[in-house]
């Protein structure tokens, strides 16, 4: 991000004259020499692919009220996102779909120890709007042949939907096998929740599991919701943190309020996640452990 | 003078960020894989199913890229045709077109709802997440490797060779056979090589056009991608798998004198 910042100061030298050159590339390198935080306008978020929507509108709601600000986000999977912080990439804050890959950031000291649950979401199975499948059940999910798409088991998407699945399987009219005759319908595990999304949307898929965040308006013109009744669904709950290395700490923590606000849970809501507010039901994928 | 100093120092700078930037990763990898946890991976049904996948694919798509591309290759190299510009512009597409661009594509050709694919479908014929996919996707990316270095070898064959042919009363076939094939077999092979090698490293227009599932579309690539996610060790075996397999190809390349020989044999039948 340093380098960055550098190559865009130099960018910007073509039209000034000699000396102010020098000024701005000195300036620039007492810039790198000296640590960063006091001066840095960008705060960069690391957050679950599940977010990408409602966190952009955040995003952009930050920039607006505070002039030279700059959000950068990179949205992948939760397990991608720990690797990357874990080798060393750049990021202010860290939001995760699940605690697992949280605790993992957290074991190898890279989180402050100031974890936040700030949002939740459910799970919701997709079908594509022409039905490739027939399937109008959950129940149908089952039936022998179908092309089912998962996020890989490493995802949380992914984990959460098996857990789900074998939950289903104890209830009434779904028979104790549905879980394994489902898995045995899955044709891909996706790298990330998002991967899903696209193969239902381009109808490539019969079915596939998500988030309800991830049915935005382009997405439910494309697929049809099979909702998982809330006993039998899992509740993810995404924590939250700033980075001990975080360069812009301040605005990190501005971040995460806005996000913990009325405001910001009402944002997050819109997009089709939970308040973090509602009690949690009693079959929440915890955040104890 | 001056200018030769000069020389100098770029070739060094030149050959020095080269292989920083190329061998140090590829020597990272190897240093950080002790040889038992290398065969203890390998021994992991993921790390096994994927090399097994793999090789199988990617033999598939060489020999399929050969088949269907020698004859298009020497169309190019033999004869000139309207919208010939066109032709070798798409050939080379694939080459600098990103991967994933090329799986979307072939999604929208090929898959269910696809232009092509729901002709195929009332027959009972879906190709997405298949096998057969996987091929089709590393068919897509690799063919332009052997294509251009196929077409550029029978070009290079000199027209006195095809005369003398076609004077002692040689068949089109029989010219094309026992000539051209013998005289640029050299590129021929390199070329095929190439193709293979860019096969065996496909990942994303694999993932997206076939997806991912373990022993079926998984190949090495993909499973690196993954295990890199869960199984460090896992990952790194994979790669330096890949590496080595690849670095061979292409030392093999280089040194067979494959081409000469067959060249100096070929002008010995030919005269």
């Amino acid at each position: 991000m340093r380098r960055l910042r550098i190559g865009r100061t130099l960018g910007l030298v073509d039209g000034l004259t000699q000396a102010r050159v020098v000024g701005v590339v000195s300036l620039a390198l007492t810039g790198w020499s000296r640590p960063l935080a006091a001066q840095e306008r960008s705060l960069t978020v690391f957050a679950a692919a599940s977010l990408t929507e409602a966190f952009t509108e955040a995003g952009r709601i930050l920039e607006s009220r505070e002039p030279g600000l700059e959000i950068r986000f990179n949205f992948a999977g939760s397990q991608q996102l720990a690797l990357q912080v874990e080798r060393g990439a750049a990021a202010d804050v860290f939001a995760s779909a699940d605690e697992r890959w949280m605790s993992t950031a957290r074991d190898r000291g890279l989180v402050s120890d100031d974890i936040q649950a700030f949002v939740r979401n459910r799970l919701v199975a997709i079908v594509p709007t022409g039905n490739p499948g027939r399937v109008d059940r959950l129940q149908d999910l089952g039936k022998r042949g179908l092309k089912i798409v998962l996020a890989a088991e490493a995802v949380p998407a992914g984990r959460y939907s098996r857990e789900a699945l074998r939950k289903l399987a104890t209830a009434p009219g779904f028979g104790a096998d549905y879980d394994r005759r489902v898995l045995a319908n899955v044709v891909s595990d996706e790298e990330n929740v998002k991967a899903v999304v696209a193969k239902a949307q381009l109808g490539e898929a019969d079915a596939g599991i998500v988030y309800r965040s991830d049915i935005t308006a382009a997405v439910a013109r494309a697929v049809r919701m099979l909702e998982i009744p809330k006993a039998y669904n899992v509740i993810a709950t995404y924590p939250i943190a700033v980075l001990k290395d975080a360069r812009n700490p301040m605005a990190a923590r501005a971040f995460v309020a806005f996000l913990l606000s009325g405001e910001g849970q009402a944002l997050l809501e819109r997009h089709g996640l939970l308040r973090n507010t509602e009690p949690v039901s009693a079959t929440a994928d915890s955040v104890r452990r | 003078m001056r200018r030769a100093w000069l020389t100098k120092l770029l070739g060094a700078i030149s050959i020095a960020g080269i292989l920083i930037l190329i061998a140090l990763p590829l020597l990272s990898l190897l240093l950080r894989t002790p040889l038992p946890t290398l065969i203890t991976a390998l021994r992991q049904p993921l790390v096994a199913q994927a090399i097994q996948l793999s090789l199988i694919t990617s033999l598939c798509t060489t020999v399929a890229i050969v088949v269907l591309g020698l004859p298009l290759a020497y169309l190019l190299a033999m004869h000139d045709f309207p919208g010939k510009r066109l032709v070798e512009a798409i050939v080379d597409l694939p080459m600098v077109l990103p991967p994933t661009v090329a799986g979307v594509g072939l999604l929208l050709a090929f898959g269910r709802t696809g232009l092509l694919g729901s002709v195929l479908r009332p027959l009972g014929i879906a190709i997405p997440f298949t096998t057969f996919a996987v091929v089709l996707a590393q068919t897509f990316v690799a063919a332009p490797f052997f294509i251009t270095a196929a077409a550029a070898g029978l070009r290079e064959v000199e027209r006195r060779y095809l005369d003398a042919a076609a004077t002692l009363r040689g068949t089109p076939a029989y010219t094309f056979w026992r000539v051209m094939l013998p005289l640029s077999a050299r590129s021929l092979v390199a070329g095929a090589a190439m193709s293979w090698a860019r096969a065996l490293g496909e990942f994303g227009a694999t993932i997206t056009f076939a997806g991912n599932l373990q022993g079926r579309t998984q190949t090495m690539p993909l499973a690196v991608y993954i295990a890199l996610q869960t199984d460090l060790d896992a990952a790194v075996a994979l790669s330096v798998i890949l590496l080595i397999v690849s670095l061979t190809i292409l030392i093999a390349l280089r040194s067979t004198p494959f081409g000469l020989n067959t060249r100096t044999r070929a002008l010995r039948r030919s005269s």
